[in-house]
């Protein structure tokens, strides 16, 4: 039997949909980023948003988690219109979302341990020792164990990285946002990261959702994706990455995933 | 004793609460039944139970788990089994993670994958009394160092200035100039005017006493174009410009910007701290003759307006209530806070640190070190003049 926690709610079907979106069009003003976006992110994916640079990804994730309100279309959380939910609604869905900031975004006057002790003091209603203890758990995981006294600045960039991860895990949510994980990370860096991505994923059963253009990560990691063009200005192509490569007929898709030279 | 149950711990009546059972199916193995809901905010068992457990039989060598019965969990069973995990190692039991969920066993092999870096903890340790002090003098002698050594090097940077050979982008130099020079006259009005309004205020109360109102005239003048025109230009401009100053060089350290600079072979003293030197040199005393202005228009409007004095004859009494000198030495002055304003804000600027909350200490220091700066320099040369008999 496979074993029904927190993160996998009872018996799902391996394609049950968590985040639909459906014809949303981005655009700041009269300039328009991209049109007409439709893609379904299932349960347990890791779900990855490429494109060249400039075409309007990391705009997508913003839009996706409610710092940008779309000019047109919808997103779905499960069955909730995330975008015409009342505040508290919209609210309680964040609250199941971890994000990864691109340059981890750390609360720079805060240490490690206050960063990621932060929601959960807000959130819940836990004794300061319990948060203490998640807080290690979390800062454990990601490899930083007994760094909880440390400043951002203290610290290397990589693992900057790995402390926002912590931070975006100190909820348990059920969905992961990264925006540009390995951007500045050296290669085994972003091997590592890229592992711990997966194998949270593996244990946690949380959807993820990462912004990329790292084409080691997404072949390695991504089992779905959706391609941004910016002089289409819309999607010219999704589904698994490695099929994309082996079966897509766009060029401009080809030569993306092939690094300009297939 | 096979599979004698031991022990049942539950934190609630309910069937879904998390409970561990213990039970002892052989002499050394110690097997923990977990069950129920283990989510954060649940209410759990403590991993002393285990310690207990543990403590009571001695021959336990292996701890094994069974955890069909446990049907949803977070980061609450992880640190559970952590903590139980670490009492293991402690007493040379081993931990058997078979038993575990997936999941579970997979974190918590990642989480003890990497091992606490040696000397990663910081110590918190109370230094005692004096060498507290000790060490609050040294980096007192060091910031010392570390002004005259700036003071130094802006003074090189205007030589090279003068001498045609600083590198600094001349646009940069006009939009500084127009900053603190057009874009301050709003608050400077405001300020100045009211200073020399209430100047006036509180000498015609006493003046009037006298029957000598006139002599608000010369009081407002004097003490406008002598001292407050230039310390009220001073304190507008540190608050105002000084401020910016160190926060834009703060965030320009913040983001490299100044490295970038240095390892392009710019020196950031002439090209960052020299055209704000010399914007704010130039326009300090253009803005104290403005506010030395604004100060007797606003004791005329009091004297005028409320004292019955004629208009022809409050500036005939101000014009023979001052000389030249006087207006030297506001100007002298305000030329001297120009160079503290630009120094404090552009030393905190470049000396801050790289994170937001520096920039915010930086821009705070900077303000409080030119408002003093100022103050403790109208002292000294107030006494100066006065030993000079100006």
């Amino acid at each position: 039997m496979r074993l029904a926690h927190n993160f996998i709610i009872g018996q799902m079907p391996e394609t049950q949909p968590h985040i639909i979106v459906k014809d949303l069009t981005m655009a700041f003003g009269t300039f328009v980023v991209q049109r007409d976006l439709t893609f379904t992110i299932n349960r347990s994916d890791i779900f990855i948003i490429m494109g060249g640079s400039g075409c309007g990804k990391s705009t997508l994730m913003r839009h996706m988690i409610g710092l940008i309100a779309p000019v047109k279309g919808q997103i779905f959380y499960d069955d909730v219109n995330f975008w015409e939910a009342e505040p508290d609604q919209r609210d309680r869905i964040i609250r199941k979302v971890g994000i990864l900031y691109q340059s981890g975004a750390l609360w720079s006057s805060m240490t490690l341990a206050e960063n990621i002790a932060l929601p959960l003091q807000q959130y819940t209603d836990l004794k300061p020792d319990q948060v203490r203890e998640l807080v290690t758990l979390k800062l454990a995981l990601v490899g930083l164990a007994g760094f909880d006294d440390y400043y951002p600045s203290e610290i290397s960039g990589g693992m900057q990285k790995r402390a926002g991860l912590a931070r975006a895990m100190a909820m348990d949510p059920e969905i992961l946002f990264f925006d540009e994980p390995s951007a500045g990370l050296d290669p085994i860096s972003a091997r590592l990261l890229d592992d711990l991505i997966l194998e949270l994923r593996e244990s946690l059963g949380s959807t993820v959702v990462i912004v990329t253009h790292e084409l080691a990560s997404i072949f390695a990691i991504g089992n779905n994706s959706v391609f941004l063009d910016a002089d289409a200005k819309t999607m010219i192509a999704q589904g698994d990455p490695n099929k994309l490569l082996a079966e897509s007929t766009n060029p401009l898709v080809h030569k993306f995933l092939t690094r300009g030279e297939g | 004793m096979p599979n004698n149950k031991l022990t049942v711990v539950e934190t609630s009546p309910a069937g879904k609460t998390a409970k561990i059972i213990f039970e002892q199916p052989d002499r050394d193995v110690l097997l923990i039944i977990l069950d129920g809901t283990w989510t954060v905010g649940a209410p759990l068992p403590l991993a002393d139970e285990v310690e207990k457990q543990m403590a009571a039989s001695r021959a336990v060598r292996r701890i094994q788990f069974k955890t069909d019965g446990i049907s949803n969990w977070d980061s609450a069973l992880l640190t559970f089994l952590i903590k139980v995990a670490d009492g293991c190692s402690k007493n040379d039991i081993a931990f058997e993670k078979d038993g575990l969920p997936e999941g579970v066993a997979r974190l918590i092999a990642l989480a003890t994958a990497v091992p606490e870096r040696k000397g990663a903890r910081k110590d918190t340790v109370r230094e005692p009394f004096l060498s507290r002090v000790g060490s609050a003098a040294i980096r007192w002698r060091h910031s010392i160092d570390e002004t005259l050594a700036f003071i130094g090097e802006a003074a090189i940077a205007f030589i090279k200035f003068l001498t045609g050979r600083a590198s600094f982008r001349r646009q940069d130099l006009s939009l500084f100039i127009q900053q603190c020079g057009a874009d301050a006259l709003p608050i400077v009005t405001l300020i100045s005017l009211l200073v020399g309004l209430i100047l006036a205020f509180v000498g015609a109360v006493q003046l009037m006493m006298f029957g000598a109102q006139l002599y608000v005239a010369n009081l407002v003048g004097i003490s406008m174009v002598r001292v407050m025109g230039a310390v009220m230009a001073g304190i507008v401009m540190a608050g105002r410009t000084g401020a910016a100053f160190a926060a834009q060089l703060g965030t320009m350290q913040v983001n490299e910007e100044i490295d970038a600079l240095k390892t392009m072979g710019i020196s950031p003293m002439e090209f960052l701290v020299l055209p704000r030197m010399l914007a704010l040199v130039l326009m300090m005393p253009l803005l104290c003759i403005y506010a030395d202005l604004m100060g007797v228009l606003g004791g005329l409007i009091v004297g005028v307006g409320m004292l019955d004095i004629g208009l022809i004859q409050y500036v005939h009494q101000t014009r023979a209530a001052l000389n030249l000198s006087f207006f030297l030495i506001g100007i002298i002055q305000a030329g001297i806070f120009g160079v503290l304003v630009a120094l404090a804000g552009c030393l905190r600027g470049m000396q801050c640190g790289r994170s937001a909350s520096a920039v915010g200490q930086a821009t705070t220091t900077a303000v409080v070190t030119s408002i003093v700066a100022i103050i403790v320099a109208t002292g000294i040369i107030t006494v100066v003049c006065n030993m000079l008999g100006i």
